[in-house]
């Protein structure tokens, strides 16, 4: 038995369940899903105690959720063993299972618990992984996430992002008034928080590269202003207040640096103001709409989308300023595009045949496929293992989340209850 | 194993900030908060303007009381505060030129009374695109308006992009009224 034991210092903290906001629902998956069977894991205190979260339901969710695992419906297990040591495999042979998890939650402390899970290959009959991790109450499903994570990585080769949270805008009308709430929620869609709410226009939320900060424009006052605020404390600066257009904030790579899109000289052109000297330099001057910049992973280039053509393209430009140059020929819309976290691909919003729809370009061989099938699709954007595209559609009258896979092959759609909800953007991976 | 501690202390550290942070119940002080602690760390350079530099809107509502006022003639070109848009365009045409010269007159004329043009688009291709296209579109009526007398220091420009819809129906009609300047005194 090889358990990695980590010893960690436990906070006793105590949240109320979460509950989904989002709902998220596969429409297509992928053929050839690794067929995974993640039995409930077995809690070993007293029933009083029991922990208000399914841990391998929530796990079990998320690899299913994910479109690459087959997951076992519990009443098909033919057995629930909690540790390797009561593992038949033939019993998982015989249901085509090829992954196999099991587990345990014990309780730790007055609050806390200690999950202990193991992952095994059922037809090597071995132990590919096992952790046994100190949680709290208040952070079982965070856990939960991790472990599947943890799963993901392992079977798939890339980390998993299902610890992320997924920033959005959301809109209501009532009665004439329209409240525009910035939320943040975790991938999964579970335990929404609204970090800003306004009466006013509100837009282009953007992630720290750290995780703990987001800057985006609001139009309070009557005026445009980019604001950064602390995602954990909620405290906010104001980081700009030019005359007219203060918006499409990007941070760069290191995090020291904030691209934007200010129209103070009498149109939208690309800034870069760094936030450590408070300088701002000028990336393009033109009388065109330079707008929406976006970093490279190496933070050595932006793209940005221009109508200097005389309709909007992408165009990339060094992050110091320089000679741009355009990047998408294929049809006559290109906008909003922004890299993989492998910096070889662009997600950006492409016009076909009069519809708006999310494409990827390979920058390599300049091939651009088409990934959605909306009307009016926007705001692609990356899960941060570059697995997925988070994007806004529409479903009938309302604005609605779904992500795609990168090729194509995963499908999911994420409604809000109520109201409509736009500008999906996917947080950093936790840093290690 | 003192790679995977390693590993897992910042990421507990994370979680204990969040937790605490998460088990706040109501949003609504922490939205005060967030009021109250803003601060504008500006340096030289990175400035200019307020955030009162906007809110100028106050003159037709005062002068509004006295019944002289042009801008209350229902039957004059002062009337129309809604100028509308070809797709992707920021072109005026020529149905539009005469309502802006006739702002521009009054505006001319009453050289104390500021308009704000507030630009819109509709909600086809991105948002900070849309942005930009709201304030090509205000910005055309600004130049017009300047050509025909009217001061910088009496127009304010904003554009709203397709945040605003003036109807939210997603069909030609719709955005044929969404794509707009609306001014404002």
């Amino acid at each position: 038995m090889k358990y990695l034991l980590l010893i960690l210092f436990l906070a006793l903290s105590w949240q109320p369940a979460a509950n989904a906001e989002l709902t998220i629902e596969i429409t297509e998956g992928v053929e050839g899903a690794l067929p995974i069977a993640v039995v409930p894991f077995r809690w070993q205190g007293k029933t009083q105690t029991t922990p208000r979260e399914d841990v391998s339901a929530i796990i079990q969710a998320d690899l299913h959720r994910s479109g690459r695992f087959k997951t076992l419906p519990r009443n098909d297990m033919l057995a629930k063993p909690a540790s390797g040591d009561e593992v038949e495999f033939k019993d998982w042979r015989v249901l085509g299972v090829e992954n196999l998890v099991v587990g345990q939650v014990q309780p730790n402390g007055s609050k806390g618990f200690i999950i202990r899970f193991q992952l095994f290959d059922v037809f090597r009959g071995e132990q590919l992984t096992g952790y046994s991790i100190p949680t709290t109450a208040g952070n079982l499903r965070t856990t939960a996430h991790r472990i599947a994570d943890l799963i993901y990585e392992q079977l798939i080769g890339v980390p998993g992002a299902f610890a992320t949270r997924v920033a959005y805008i959301t809109s209501k009308t009532e009665g004439g008034n329209t409240q525009v709430d910035l939320r943040i929620a975790d991938a999964d869609g579970y335990s929404p928080e609204t970090i800003v709410s306004s009466d006013v226009p509100l837009m282009s939320p953007a992630w720290s590269p750290d995780g703990r900060k987001i800057a985006y424009a609001s139009s309070e006052k009557g005026s445009w202003g980019i604001y950064i605020q602390e995602v954990y404390t909620g405290r906010r600066q104001k980081v700009t207040a030019f005359k007219g257009i203060n918006s499409a904030p990007a941070w760069s790579p290191d995090g020291r640096k904030l691209a934007m899109t200010l129209s103070k000289d009498g149109n939208p052109d690309i800034f870069v103001f760094d936030m450590t000297t408070r300088k701002l330099r000028p990336i393009t001057r033109h009388y065109a709409i330079d707008t929406e910049p976006s970093w490279s992973p190496d933070g050595r280039h932006l793209v940005f989308t221009s109508d200097r053509g005389g309709k909007p393209q992408i165009y990339r430009v060094p992050s110091f300023g320089g000679k741009a140059e355009r990047v998408t020929f294929q049809n006559a819309y290109n906008a909003r595009a922004s890299y993989s976290p492998d910096g070889k691909l662009l997600t950006l919003v492409t016009r076909e045949d009069g519809r708006y729809r999310i494409a990827v370009l390979d920058l390599a061989s300049g091939v651009m496929q088409v990934l959605s099938r909306g009307d009016l699709d926007e705001s692609p954007s990356f899960a941060p293992n570059g697995s997925m595209i988070i994007y806004a559609t529409k479903a009938g009258r309302r604005s609605v989340l779904a992500a795609v896979s990168v090729d194509g092959r995963v499908r999911q759609k994420l409604a809000l209850q109520e109201g409509d909800v736009r500008e999906p953007v996917w947080s950093p991976l936790q840093k290690n | 194993m003192f790679t995977i501690l390693t590993r897992w202390v910042p990421m507990t550290l994370c979680l204990l900030i969040f937790a605490g942070c998460s088990s706040s119940p109501t949003k609504e002080g922490e939205q005060e908060g967030a009021e109250v602690t803003e601060q504008s760390t500006g340096a030289s350079g990175t400035y200019e303007g307020t955030e009162g530099a906007g809110a100028t809107t106050s003159a037709a509502s005062e002068a509004g009381s006295w019944s002289g006022d042009p801008l209350d003639d229902p039957y004059s070109l002062l009337a129309t505060r809604i100028l509308y848009f070809d797709f992707d365009q920021s072109s005026i045409g020529m149905d539009n030129r005469e309502i802006i010269r006739a702002h521009a007159e009054y505006l001319a004329s009453n050289p104390h009374v500021s308009v704000r043009l507030e630009g819109h688009a509709d909600e086809r291709g991105t948002r900070e695109y849309n942005l930009g296209l709201g304030e090509s579109r205000a910005n055309a009526v600004r130049s017009l308006l300047m050509a025909e007398g009217v001061a910088d220091n009496q127009i304010i420009v904003i554009s709203y992009g397709e945040e605003r819809p003036a109807s939210m129906m997603n069909n030609e009609e719709s955005w044929a009224l969404n794509r707009r300047v609306e001014l404002v005194y």
